[in-house]
């Protein structure tokens, strides 16, 4: 039997609404973005542009599987970047998928990695204004996540504080390959911000961050790469969860996005058991890491894994918990999971409306 | 089975396709090196339309840092996920045992002979002098 | 039947060098003074500090000094009390981390030749990896040839994390050397710490850096698998010592997906890495990384999908579990015994005198 009929046997219906948990919009022109910087930072952008801990500015040091990183089919009629063009997004993804909200993460000008910190919350600040002007106010299907200069702490709470409370903005956006592991201190101004105001914070996957994207070193190739984004979800987990961030914020709520799931049951049973054996070294830690990981963590399911059997998929939910499941497109981008068929297995309607749509409606407010 | 006329050859230039609906199948049709093939547009995968996919090689590799690249024009990478379909076959490159995409027999025509034939022509209307592509579906 | 009737295979111990002063006797004239003089006389790595909880289990704790120093207490909780009939001794140590790759070439050496003559000499029931000197390839396939001709060498032993990633050709001399003698590849949990333990920096506990082993371990076998390693020498069993193992079955969706999707980047692998995985890799029992729940631990075994991939291992004397309770609940009895003996005996060609 075919398995991959199987798939296609088993498709999931899309007449209730979907929330896709990551979509990427870029911006038609770098203009849209720039004209709501001062001038002196739009004529750095002009002259100097991204500053990386990286070799490129402009591409990845791995190429990728397909150009501007998305499928083949994506990009616009007008020529423009993939998902750069509303009229076309609501076409091929959110009219066709009945997409009833779409979270919106902002890759483009990878603010979190520029070294030039003044530009990086330059940046943020005009692609929040952006987002709201050019997506959330033309299509309130799209919410927006508020863009911060992660590595200034300071100027990063001042953009929340500018943001919170306003309805278009769902969450926090961060990408974790930063300068040191996300629990440590110099970043907790930013979770003491997101615990004011309740809002739960995305983590997306990527970075240009300060250390080798392995412990073991760079890899030569990106189907070594891609992968990588799970390894760097676990260590953001355990860092978040050992420095007791979420001990002492406790109403704090992360969305770990784009790095699968899989690996999810395996790290908190890890943690837990090397927790009990180290647990003179953490003293501040009293409860058990899985615990936390449930409580705190929520899971985007793109790039969806494949188990080889599909049942193990259902089982893996099971050990997560479907509470914590959402789902999640990558539109525009090439490992775009289609909620039709991405999953497998018969979905019970309970579990169906978890994963595509109540759990995020209920994580992010959305009504 | 019925023969479906759908495109002069002339349509579909060597290393493009047409999409074609027959019988409520969207169908892709491929030129390779001026013979065609056809095979439904849609990924087994995820669904992908597999029209959009890069027509490339295929590459093997017998030893690390080695590539050997054949069969240029016949392979077509999936538009989403980049699985690798042989464009003569359907079959899947990375798990040809279990995976293919549903290929129709597709075949030339002269226009001369599609007039008088038991061929349905309502997809496409035929001119006596011109070469057709026919679909068996 | 209780696991121990079946007299296990424990491959994985440990052996610990006190300091480099016992190692004198087994460094030339140059190394001694070198060492002696430049007083390098401790490396402990930062990864198993000797008196934290993991280092060592209390009750196998000796009095004074270090655990895995003292050759009678290691009969005693290894032979005679966890019932071993063999055990294969991994000594985690500096000299793998050294940046002077000579001196880590001496260093080797001389701990080959101290672990040869204070315990293998001693200890009939016990065999040894090599510790070699990865720095530098060429040093590393001096000292497997230097030890190679003692049958009590039944390994080969590297790091996780090292310089750069473990497929790449700077190791494939490892590689071939080991092959050609029948020595598997022991990746053991550890960092030459020239990278931050996680993509995302220094953490900053023991704890941390102990977590992410497993994902340094998931890397390594992407490199090994993508950079065609595994390929390369098909004969070659890469042993992951001291890993986890409840992680290897997501690994191996993973890498199945993402090759399906890459395969043209690397086209020398040419089957899914989940069936490289199947035949090449083998994974040490402890610490086995499940929660107490004999359910989970099956489903977790149905997905390896392999009765051949893991060797039992008490992780000696590290604290890995209590009492005698090294086997998971959830292993059928068939599994077990494969798990405890013929898996291994599979594994190490110069274990078949055993069989
Ligand atoms: S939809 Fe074609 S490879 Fe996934």
């Amino acid at each position: 039997m075919n398995e991959t009929l199987v798939r296609t046997a088993g498709a999931t219906p899309v007449k209730d609404g979907v929330v896709d948990c990551d979509i990427h919009p870029l911006p038609a022109r770098p203009d849209d973005v720039l004209a709501y910087m001062p001038e002196r930072w739009q004529e750095h952008h002009r002259v100097y542009g991204s500053h990386f801990r990286a070799p490129f500015r402009e591409s990845s040091p791995w190429p990728r599987a397909a150009p501007a990183i998305s499928r083949r089919d994506a990009w616009p009629p007008n020529g423009n970047m993939p998902g750069s063009d509303l009229p076309f997004m609501r076409e091929q993804h959110l009219d066709l998928h009945n997409i009833e909200f779409g979270i919106l993460q902002v890759l483009g000008f990878a603010t979190g990695s520029q070294r030039n910190l003044d530009y990086s919350a330059a940046i943020a600040s005009a692609l929040n204004q952006w987002q709201l002007d050019y997506w959330c106010n033309p299509e309130p299907r799209l919410k927006g996540s508020i863009v911060i200069p992660t590595e200034d702490p300071e100027a990063a709470v001042a953009e929340i504080e500018r943001w919170a409370g306003h309805p278009a903005f769902a969450q926090i956006f961060m990408t974790p390959r930063l300068t040191e592991p996300m629990g440590r201190r110099r970043y907790w101004p930013i979770y003491e911000a997101a615990s004011r105001h309740n809002l739960p914070i995305g983590i997306h996957g990527g970075g240009h961050g300060a250390h080798a994207t392995t412990g073991g070193g760079w890899p030569s190739y990106y189907i070594e790469e891609h992968p990588t984004a799970g390894q760097s979800a676990q260590a953001l987990i355990t860092s978040l969860i050992v420095e007791g961030v979420l001990e002492r914020w406790t109403n704090l709520r992360f969305v770990v996005v784009e790095a699968g799931f899989a690996w999810v049951p395996a790290l908190g049973w890890r943690l837990d058991k090397h927790w009990r054996r180290l647990r003179s070294e953490v003293p501040h830690i009293e409860r058990l890491p899985s615990e936390q990981m449930h409580q705190h963590f929520w899971f985007t399911t793109q790039p969806v894994d494949e188990p080889e059997r599909p049942d193990d998929m259902r089982r893996t939910f099971d050990w997560i918990g479907w509470d914590r499941i959402l789902y999640a497109s990558d539109y525009p981008h090439w490992d775009f999971d289609d909620p039709r068929y991405a999953f497998p297995f018969r979905l019970s309607p309970e579990e169906r409306a978890m994963l595509f749509r109540d759990n995020a409606v209920s994580l992010f407010g959305l009504a | 089975m019925a023969r479906y006329v759908v495109a002069t050859t002339g349509d579909i230039p060597v290393g493009t396709n047409k999409v074609v609906t027959v019988r409520g199948r969207e169908i892709a049709v491929f030129n390779v090196k001026g013979a065609f093939y056809a095979f439904l547009n849609k990924c087994p995968h995820e669904g992908a339309r597999l029209c959009h996919g890069a027509v490339v090689g295929l590459v093997r590799s017998d030893e690390p840092g080695t590539f050997e690249y054949t069969r240029q024009g016949e392979i077509l990478r999936c538009p989403w996920h980049g699985w690798e379909f042989d464009i003569r076959t359907g079959q899947s490159w990375v798990d040809p045992e279990n995976t293919w995409v549903k290929n129709y027999p597709a075949s030339i025509e002269r226009g001369g002979k599609l007039v008088e034939g038991p061929y349905k022509a309502e997809v496409f209307p035929v001119s006596v002098e011109e070469d057709y592509v026919v679909l068996e579906v | 039947m209780s696991w121990r009737d079946v007299k296990p295979i424990d491959c994985d111990i440990h052996v610990v060098v006190p300091h480099t002063g016992v190692l004198l006797p087994y460094l030339d004239d140059y190394w001694r003074d070198y060492v002696t003089v430049r007083g390098v006389r401790n490396l402990d790595m930062t990864s198993y500090p000797p008196t934290a909880p993991l280092t060592s289990r209390p009750d196998w704790r000796p009095a004074t000094g270090h655990a895995g120093t003292d050759l009678a207490l290691l009969r005693r909780h290894v032979f005679d009390e966890l019932g071993a009939q063999i055990a294969i001794c991994n000594v985690v140590w500096g000299a793998q981390a050294l940046h002077h790759h000579h001196l880590a070439a001496a260093l080797c050496r001389a701990v080959n030749a101290w672990v040869a003559a204070e315990w293998l000499d001693r200890e009939p029931r016990l065999r040894a990896s090599i510790v070699v000197p990865w720095q530098n390839a060429a040093h590393a396939v001096e000292e497997i040839e230097r030890c190679a001709p003692d049958r009590r060498f039944v390994q080969v032993l590297l790091l996780a994390m090292a310089d750069q990633p473990l497929g790449r050709e700077h190791y494939w001399p490892i590689y071939e050397a080991a092959a050609r003698h029948g020595l598997p590849i022991a990746i053991h949990a550890g960092s030459a710490y020239r990278h931050a333990t996680t993509s995302l920096g220094w953490p900053s506990t023991l704890l941390e850096d102990y977590v992410a082993q497993a994902s340094g371990f998931q890397n390594q076998l992407m490199s090994l698998i993508c950079e065609g390693a595994l390929s390369k020498f098909p004969d070659l069993k890469v042993v992951l010592v001291e890993s986890g193992v409840t992680w290897l079955p997501a690994f191996m969706w993973r890498a199945n997906k993402i090759w399906r999707a890459m395969r043209m980047e690397t086209p020398w692998v040419d089957r899914p890495p989940a069936a490289i995985v199947r035949d090449q890799v083998r994974l040490t029992l402890q610490p086995f990384d499940a929660p107490p729940d004999a359910a989970v631990v099956e489903r977790v075994i149905e997905q390896i999908d392999s009765d051949r991939t893991i060797l039992f291992a008490t992780d000696y004397p590290h604290w890995q579990f209590d009492e005698d309770e090294v086997i998971p609940a959830g292993l059928s009895a068939d599994l077990a015994r494969r798990v405890l003996v013929d898996n291994a005996l599979a594994t190490y060609p110069r274990l078949e005198s055993l069989s």
